[in-house]
């Protein structure tokens, strides 16, 4: 009950602030709620195929496993490793994703069976030769961009986002979130340092899970630059793993690589 | 052998008693055709020049009980003009379980320690197959039981026991890279009188605060390198000690450099020494957006024994330079040097791979001994070995 009071006096707070808010108060506000709206998933598991495309249409697949961790007083914990290509079957990464500061990330070889602690300093440069760079995938911690409402358009607010790291190899990027879809991110466009249109991620095939988080099963990133796209199709979503910080070590990075 | 079998069906039936039925498991063989090319003239007696070469590894992994109980194999098999070098080995074959935070191994296992590129000192649970690569990172599979416990705030604790102990191949009279003298590894006698049955142990912690991670590790038990010493009517005489070593490895990550160092303190009743490697390695990454990275290592070698060091790393500087171009085929391209600050000896290195498609890989490797020292026990006898290897690996 106490709670009810809580968020219905938050409520009223939010609703007779809009009337005063700025873009930027409003963006962040945005932000918020969408990160609000997905808070509470507890840990997930799922597969990922990745189809790379060049502009002449060949094709080459990654498959990926991923386990994610949410955290709530930091940012969330994340183990990735890779099915195919065959060569580096078992090549692996363990990332515990800070809101401020840089994340804290290990790979594993499998081959020689080694842990390697590696910069994460590295946002901007491609995952595994896709249109995806490393920071596409991190997890979208509320802190490492300020924001800025654009519009509403069709039910989509637009909210441009800066990155904070002077490392991300973005300008900025603009945000369409759903509003009444739990504010489900719906694309996002990507302009480099100079300011130029790089690329357009679009989520499709959208579900819901345990009747709150929203998934795309379907995600296009198209490079407008190169002519390249890089598709991650995924499946297998199991919100019911009940994973714990204990998957989330360096042995369990092992673990997994094999 | 069938004793054996059965009594480890028996083993795998009681442990996944009651257990979530869902077995998982996945086959996978890889194929590599290498050449290997001497073009300098030998050195010794009965030494060829062209290696050409075949390699098999099949792998089969079972896992139940969501992968908290699993059963890994690797097998090894390879034919060569080198009749020490046609070999066979289990690289892995244990049942590892896991539960919370520890975690058990039982078997033939592989374990890296570590965290230098030029040289792995701390690097002490396996015996290196010694045949197989220049650089020494292949490694034979190890018997052990290993118990790891991860604890919150704390760090990793790791407990070896390790029953016994697996001698290093030497080449063959075929061979390049090897001494006047052809050494049988049966040549070479232990310290110990219950000889491979020497009971071993070894323990490590490690542990991570911020951006800087830790290991600190002790090994007790025959040593994985054999100790070369001067004997009294002046002959060379080589053996497996019983040692015991204290490790320690740190590597600091503060952005794009990663400062490394690793450092050993060996004790044996033959023979007490202290070496290190430390070193730092920055990365220019995704340059102007082309996903161009490139870094550079430089590392200092040190190790007391001086001469008889078996790597030749007394007082070394290792410099190199790493390429990723990110691309679809993740092609990369290592390329180095190690100079001996006191000697006129210098080794030059270049490592290349590319996937060609989605299941080959096309590997590249030369060495070169530049100006090598006649006062270099080891190193001295490869001068006219440095060679050029060319592999192509397929994966099934």
């Amino acid at each position: 009950m106490m709670k009810r009071i809580i968020v219905f006096a938050l409520l009223v707070g939010s609703v007779s602030m809009v009337i005063a808010q700025s873009p930027e108060e409003k963006g962040l506000e945005i932000a918020k709620a969408a990160n609000k709206a997905d808070e509470g998933f507890g840990s997930l598991e799922v597969n990922l195929k990745m189809i790379l495309k060049n502009k002449n249409g060949q094709v080459s697949e990654r498959e990926i496993t991923n386990k994610i961790l949410e955290q709530i007083e930091d940012g969330d914990k994340s183990l990735v490793a890779f099915n195919t290509p065959r060569d580096v079957k078992g090549t692996a990464t363990l990332t515990f994703t800070h809101k401020v500061g840089s994340d804290d990330q290990w790979l594993y070889l499998p081959s020689i069976k080694r842990v390697k602690r590696i910069s994460s300093s590295n946002k901007s440069g491609p995952f595994m030769g896709s249109e995806f760079a490393f920071e596409d995938l991190s997890s979208d911690e509320v802190e490492k961009y300020v924001y800025k409402f654009v519009e509403e358009k069709e039910g989509l607010l637009i909210v441009e986002q800066d990155p904070v790291d002077p490392k991300s190899g973005y300008a900025r990027r603009l945000v369409s979130y759903n509003k009444n879809k739990g504010y489900r991110v719906e694309k996002i466009e990507f302009y480099d340092r100079k300011n130029e249109l790089l690329k357009t991620l679009v989520h499709k095939d959208y579900k819901q899970y345990k009747n709150k988080h929203w998934r795309s099963g379907t995600m296009v990133m198209t490079n407008h630059q190169s002519g390249k796209e890089t598709t991650l199709l995924f499946s297998d979503y199991n919100f019911g793993v009940e994973l714990a910080d204990e998957d989330f070590t360096e042995n369990a990075l092992k673990r997994i690589g094999g | 052998m069938k004793k054996y079998v059965s009594i480890f069906a028996v083993f795998l039936c009681v442990v996944s008693y009651g257990q979530e039925k869902k077995v998982n498991d996945d086959f996978e063989l890889e194929l590599e055709a290498e050449y290997r090319y001497f073009p300098n003239e030998a050195a010794f007696e009965g030494q060829k020049d062209h290696f050409p070469s075949l390699a098999i590894s099949p792998e089969y992994s079972l896992s139940w009980n969501k992968g908290y109980d699993v059963l890994n194999f690797k097998g090894f098999f390879r034919l060569d003009v080198d009749d020490e070098r046609t070999h066979w080995d289990i690289r892995e074959l244990y049942y590892q379980k896991s539960k919370k935070n520890w975690e058990i191994s039982l078997g033939l296992k592989k374990v890296y320690w570590g965290v230098t590129e030029s040289n792995h000192l701390v690097d002490i649970i396996n015996q290196t197959d010694a045949v197989e690569s220049f650089d020494g990172e292949k490694k034979l599979g190890q018997p052990m039981a290993q118990f790891s416990l991860s604890t919150k705030n704390i760090g990793t604790f790791d407990f070896f026991y390790l029953p016994f102990h697996r001698k290093r191949t030497f080449p063959g009279t075929k061979a390049r890279l090897r001494f006047p003298i052809v050494i049988d590894q049966d040549d070479l006698n232990y310290e110990s009188s219950a000889e491979e049955w020497h009971q071993d142990f070894a323990i490590r912690w490690k542990h991570y605060i911020g951006s800087v991670d830790i290991g600190l590790s002790h090994f007790y038990g025959t040593g994985r390198e054999p100790l070369f010493i001067l004997n009294y009517d002046f002959n060379i005489e080589a053996f497996y000690p019983i040692i015991n070593q204290t490790g320690l490895d740190i590597q600091v990550t503060n952005n794009a450099f990663l400062w490394k160092l690793e450092s050993i303190y060996r004790t044996s009743d033959a023979q007490d020494f202290f070496a290190l490697v430390g070193g730092v390695e920055y990365t220019f990454s995704n340059i102007k957006s082309s996903g161009l990275d490139v870094g550079f290592l430089l590392e200092y070698l040190y190790d007391d024994r001086d001469e008889l060091a078996l790597t030749g790393l007394q007082n070394d500087v290792f410099f190199g330079s790493r390429i990723a171009f990110n691309d679809v085929q993740s092609t990369e391209i290592l390329i180095g040097g190690i100079a001996d600050l006191e000697k006129s000896s210098k080794i030059f290195s270049l490592e290349a791979s590319r996937r060609l498609g989605e299941s080959w890989k096309l590997e590249v490797e030369g060495r070169f001994f530049s100006n090598i020292d006649n006062r270099e026990f080891i190193l001295s006898n490869f001068q006219e070995d440095s060679f050029f290897r060319l592999s192509v690996l397929k994966y099934f």
